[in-house]
């Protein structure tokens, strides 16, 4: 079952690979005029030189054999700007964007479950239209937005934590756990309001069950019965939304690493796209959806031990 | 929760002095819907006893369930409103607020549920759905509340409990998983237990064995029992008092060796022609009572039962029969015409003679086994 997983996993890796190598390659303008300094734009030869060295006059499914099978050993290939190894790039800069992402989702879950339990507990009451109404707001507000308006009352007027800037854990942990709150928290707004609709939805289901009920016959207490019995069942789609939000919050690091001058994957992509690095944006663009893909065989897992009843099938 | 109770609190006072256990004064619950209320129980009366059991019997809808919630003031929704009486060990049940119930629950009163599959956390081990509501009432200790579970579960014929507290409920049978809501249930040793509808969701060869383990627990423990039941055959000799509920009435209460030996109300005699007879392994009914039970948002006036009995008169339809004692056995019905009078073999021959439906049908099929029921109820006798 577990082998049948990995090789799912592996083909579903080799297919968005190549997808992605045709997109990067299917962009408008050609890559080598990005290689080419203006003032030799003209010199055929020179160009030509250059097409070679980069491969660039192979046929398209050639280029990405050669690609891939460089890819497996590591080798990512090189800035075409920088001269960089792609893939010693893409190590620097993960703790990063990780600790943004895992920062993010723990802030969202953190505000989202007992959010959504409450509303949930409290159903059609005033608290749980509230709590709908400011989900709702909260979807329709850019993180872009968010983060300025963080960064206006936060940086500027509270001078609590910096404006922008990454401090690395290794060089200060109360530099480092500063730097991350903001950009975290803008990320987490629209999580929060998608995740608290759906531990609310889920709530509400499973406070119907029958076994509720017997809790509440044991004359147990509310809140244990909501956190102890009822948010276990409950969490099951949660699980599955945060695994497949975590491609809409890598999206989210690129804007908000921008907007917070964060030396993150997120920028260096974004740096890599204005600078047409096609190499650069090729191995960044793979490997966030490997670990994309990766997160959601994990879901699965953990899924199972979750439900003890899905545990026992597999 | 803005759900209405509204305690009739002269009859409350009134109901103190007796040493009933639990008394129960004319309850009324209803629900309120779009299309109006619905009467789901309608004057119910009745006093337990300490140790004594007391069986609930009526076809689905007729309030079973209701009653003993209104009683328990447990998950009726927001739209429900109660009146009445309910007062358990001089506590008036229908004036207390939710965490003085919560104080009750579980601990002094408590509940076995139709559905052994779903009533228990299928994500959470047996053990700690043995144990958790005996550490919060009685504050025993991890260690002793395992103890506990241990001797519970062996005391409810569990075999190997130790390594059963580590199961979750998919692992276990639905008989082992209705052994071991009846042991949650008895955790904190209560002093009243509602089982409603035990071993419906059962095989029928585990039925048996779960309403021995209850009524041998009932018996121990000195505790009293109210168990509820669509089947006549499960109450017969397994309780000492039988209230048969019609449409949210009583229409027949009695207790259980005078309830067989004299039925007399239509409903009652009606129910015991659908009793599954033994012999027969499957779940077939000889006769299903004809009809549907009526509206509750608007019933029939008269007698409720009149759509469907088989001995129904003008009057029946015009007049609400009173529950009212026939005797001074404490043998209470609610009909004009009760079973066995003469009036009711003339209302019956009228009817025959005026081919009503209903009164067709029950001459038919009419060959019920009334001797063994009550061989049943004198076996009750005898243990008392
Ligand atoms: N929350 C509610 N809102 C509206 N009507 C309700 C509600 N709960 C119960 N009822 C109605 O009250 C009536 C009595 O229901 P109840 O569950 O007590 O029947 P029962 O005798 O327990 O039947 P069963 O044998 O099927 O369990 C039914 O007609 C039911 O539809
Ligand atoms: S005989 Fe009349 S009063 Fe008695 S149950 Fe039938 S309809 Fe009701
Ligand atoms: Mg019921």
């Amino acid at each position: 079952m577990l082998a049948a997983r990995l090789v799912r996993l592996v083909a579903t890796i080799l297919v968005v690979s190549f997808v992605t190598f045709m997109m990067v390659n299917l962009l408008p303008g050609d890559p080598i005029n990005a290689l080419v300094p203006p003032e030799a734009q003209n010199n055929q030869e020179f160009v030509e030189q250059l097409r070679e060295e980069f491969g660039l006059n192979d046929p398209m499914m050639v280029r990405y054999a050669n690609w891939l099978g460089d890819a497996v050993t590591g080798d990512l290939g090189k800035s075409v700007i920088t001269s960089q190894p792609v893939a010693g790039e893409i190590w620097r800069r993960l703790p990063i964007t990780a600790e943004l992402a895992l920062v993010a989702i723990g802030f969202s879950l953190f505000i989202a479950i007992p959010l959504g339990t409450l509303s949930a507990y409290k159903q059609g009451k005033r608290v749980d239209q509230s709590i709908s109404a400011a989900a709702q707001v909260s979807l329709s507000i850019p993180n872009f937005v968010l983060g300025l308006l963080l960064i206006y009352v936060f940086a500027m007027r509270l001078q609590w934590l910096p404006a922008t800037g990454w401090t690395r854990l290794t060089e200060s942990v109360s530099g480092n756990i500063k730097s991350v709150i903001l950009p975290a928290l803008s990320l987490a707004l629209a999580e929060v309001a998608v995740y608290t609709r759906v531990v609310r939805s889920d709530m509400i289901s499973t406070l119907q069950e029958d076994y509720i009920l017997s809790a509440r016959a044991k004359g147990l207490k509310d809140r244990f019965i909501l956190f102890r019995h009822a948010l276990r069942p409950s969490s099951l789609t949660l699980i599955t939304v945060v695994g497949l939000n975590v491609g809409a919050l890598i999206g989210g690091t690129v804007v908000i690493e921008t907007l917070f001058a964060i030396p993150g994957l997120g920028k260096r992509l974004l740096d890599a796209v204005f600078q047409r690095d096609f190499l650069m944006i090729q191995g960044i663009t793979v490997f966030v959806a490997v670990v994309y893909v990766t997160i959601n065989t994990l879901v699965d897992i953990i899924y199972m031990l979750v439900d003890p009843r899905i545990r026992k099938k597999v | 929760m803005n759900a209405s109770v509204t305690v009739n609190s002269a009859e409350a006072s009134a109901n103190t002095n007796g040493a009933s256990l639990l008394q129960v004064s004319d309850l009324h619950t209803s629900f309120s819907v779009q299309a109006g209320e619905v009467k789901a129980v309608r004057g119910v009366s009745f006093s337990l006893d300490q140790g004594k059991t007391l069986g609930v019997v009526g076809e689905s809808g007729s309030g079973k369930t209701v009653l003993a919630r209104s009683i328990m003031r447990l998950n009726l929704g927001d739209n429900v409103n109660t009146s009445g009486s309910a007062v358990f060990e001089g506590k008036e049940l229908l004036a207390s607020t939710m965490s003085e119930m919560q104080t009750l629950w579980g601990n002094e009163v408590a509940m076995v549920f139709q559905d052994p599959m779903t009533s228990l956390n299928p994500l959470v081990k047996v053990g700690r759905q043995v144990t958790e509501h005996v550490r919060h009432h009685l504050g025993a200790s991890k260690a002793e509340a395992k103890a506990l579970a241990i001797d519970l579960l062996k005391e409810v014929r569990i075999p190997e409990p130790e390594s059963r507290l580590n199961a979750y409920p998919h692992e276990l049978s639905g008989g082992m998983r209705q052994r071991i809501c009846i042991a949650i249930a008895l955790a904190c040793e209560p002093t009243l237990l509602f089982a409603d509808e035990p071993t419906t969701a059962l095989d029928v060869t585990v039925q048996h064995q779960i309403l021995n383990l209850l009524n041998r627990e009932q018996q121990e423990r000195h505790m009293a029992m109210i168990l509820i039941t669509h089947d006549l055959g499960v109450v017969a000799g397994r309780t000492d008092e039988i209230m048969v509920m019609y449409a949210g009435n009583v229409v027949e209460q009695a207790p259980t060796a005078a309830l067989f030996a004299d039925m007399q109300h239509p409903y009652t005699e009606a129910l015991l022609r659908s009793i599954p007879r033994t012999t027969q392994r499957s779940h077939t009914r000889l006769a299903a009572i004809a009809g549907r039970p009526p509206d509750l948002i608007d019933p029939p006036s008269g007698c409720a039962f009149s759509p469907r009995c088989p001995y129904v008169q003008p009057k029946c339809r015009e007049e609400t029969p009173p529950l009212q004692a026939t005797d001074n056995s404490g043998h209470k019905s609610a009909c004009w015409f009760p079973v066995g009078t003469p009036e009711n073999k003339e209302a019956f021959e009228k009817n025959l003679a005026a081919r009503l439906p209903q009164t067709m049908s029950v001459a038919e099929g009419a060959m019920v086994n009334t001797e063994m029921l009550q061989e049943k109820a004198a076996t009750q006798e005898e243990r008392n």
